[in-house]
């Protein structure tokens, strides 16, 4: 997908990771969220990060587009120090999507112009391209009928599927996913996992907080356990949920799965 | 009480409040301020409103010294009788050297007072819009004050309408207020003739007219509200 892959790695003074987080800290008040967190995500992978509420997995995500400004560490993005004052983190962020657990939809706007708001205003394209890109991203998300609907008309599926094609038309090289899934209807779930995984099969890169442990053994290509500010364990979805190394990993899937 | 004492009372009351000569005499005048009325009304309205926004959008910044000020303005104007703010303008602003005609202290008084209140409601709608929405707005590479003008303001202002149109209204009628300094609006026009014809039927047309004025009001209000909500078809 990108250059970076696809030059020799031997040859090639960039790095190898997509994303390339390391020694992330954040600390809010006195608690110290994370506590020096390394996140590696190779170009067209998917990678599932669980762990307990509380464990960082959130705040991970949003210190990846400085949505939460890191005390520590550094973030690389396609070769862009991200932390870097020298960094226009606005258009950093167009090559970064975020998929939020409650979706976040603009309530006034209809879906086309959840879609083309940014679009238009960030990438400047015309009103007229916008909304092509809009009823591409809408096909691409089974929704094709719904560009002229508003949000609150939407069953939470169908949100949180526009919020997927709201990040993705901006065609951006990662995509950081929160718990897309854990504010939905059981019956919800496989509608928005289906979006995922089509994701994954055209290549695009993807950072999912999420317990569907199903779907991670299906589709991950790499599952972070994050406990306590920390990655405990890491490793393939295989070896994360079936022989589990770490006393904290093992209790923790212990009571998912209960 | 016999019918007759009945009758003379009612000719009374008629003869006081709904006087058809009286009303021809002085109902040109008393229309004329209701001209007066509408252009002060809605300079009013706009500027307060207007101010009102704009400081609540500037207050989004979180400037502390910007904001310490806008607070302390708010704060004041909105405790003040407008009466005391539009008395120290007319009265005592001369004496430091600032005239200013009467009808201008008027509108600048009533509209800092709606200003005030308008910058409390915007920025109570500002506030109330929730977190995830700025998340998602800044994630897709908005700048804060695209966020600020295309996906918060919009649902603010929504969320600031019927309490903003309540308002608007109750403080544009203290242009009646104006009376007290001379202005020849709708009540002053009507006080006077008052005075002159010792009856009280140009207060009755007062009161009509101003039930006339604000009717639209009270009405573009509500559809204003309609008109706002998005997708509960």
């Amino acid at each position: 997908m990108s250059s970076a892959a696809a030059a020799p790695e031997s040859f090639s003074p960039m790095s190898r990771y997509l994303l390339e987080a390391r020694g992330v800290r954040k600390r809010f008040g006195s608690t110290e969220v994370l506590k020096g967190v390394d996140l590696l995500v190779e170009p067209g992978k998917l990678v599932f990060l669980i762990g307990p509420s509380g464990s960082g997995k959130s705040t991970l995500l949003r210190c990846c587009n400085r949505l939460e400004e890191p005390d520590g560490g550094s973030i690389i993005m396609d070769n862009v120090d991200l932390l870097s004052p020298r960094t226009d983190i606005n258009a950093a962020r167009r090559q970064i999507g975020m998929v939020f657990q409650s979706f976040n939809l603009y309530p006034h706007l209809t879906v086309q112009k959840n879609i083309t708001l940014a679009l238009r205003k960030v990438a400047g394209m015309s009103t007229a391209d916008a909304n092509a890109r809009a009823a591409e991203m809408l096909a691409l998300v089974g929704l094709p009928d719904k560009a002229a609907a508003y949000p609150t008309q939407l069953s939470g599926g169908q949100q949180q599927r526009i919020g997927i094609a709201r990040s993705l038309a901006l065609n951006p090289k990662i995509i950081l996913m929160d718990e897309p899934t854990s504010a939905l209807d059981p019956e919800l779930v496989g509608s928005v996992l289906a979006v995922v995984k089509d994701l994954r099969d055209r290549g695009i890169t993807m950072v999912i907080a999420s317990h569907e442990m199903n779907f991670a053994r299906e589709a991950a290509d790499q599952v972070v356990f994050l406990d306590g500010g920390l990655v405990i364990e890491q490793g393939s979805a295989e070896d994360i949920f079936l022989r589990p190394q770490e006393e904290r990993t093992k209790r923790f899937l212990a009571q998912i799965r209960h | 009480m016999t019918a007759a004492d009945a009758m003379s009372n009612w000719d009374r009351f008629v003869f006081t409040f709904f006087n058809a000569d009286i009303a021809m005499k002085y109902g040109w005048e008393i229309l004329q301020g209701a001209g007066v009325t509408i252009l002060a009304g809605l300079a009013v309205v706009i500027t307060g409103i207007g101010a009102g926004f704009g400081l609540a959008a500037l207050r989004a910044i979180g400037w502390k010294p910007i904001n310490f000020f806008i607070i302390v303005f708010v704060d004041i104007f909105r405790s003040l009788p407008p009466l005391a703010i539009i008395l120290v303008l007319f009265f005592g602003f001369p004496s430091i050297g600032i005239v200013l005609p009467s009808l201008v202290v008027l509108w600048m008084s009533l509209g800092a007072v709606l200003a005030a209140f308008a910058e409390e409601i915007f920025w109570a709608g500002i506030t109330s819009v929730p977190k995830g929405q700025w998340l998602a707005a800044r994630s897709t590479g908005l700048t804060f004050a695209q966020t600020l003008r295309y996906v918060i303001l919009p649902q603010a202002v929504r969320l600031g309408i019927p309490p903003l149109t309540n308002r608007a209204i109750s403080i544009t009628k203290n242009l009646a207020l104006g009376s007290a300094i001379g202005v020849n609006e709708i009540l002053g026009r009507a006080n006077s003739a008052l005075s002159m014809s010792a009856n009280a039927t140009p207060l009755t047309m007062g009161a009509l007219l101003y039930v006339l004025v604000f009717i639209p009001l009270v009405i573009a209000s509500r559809t204003l509200e309609r008109n706002y909500r998005w997708g509960e078809h």
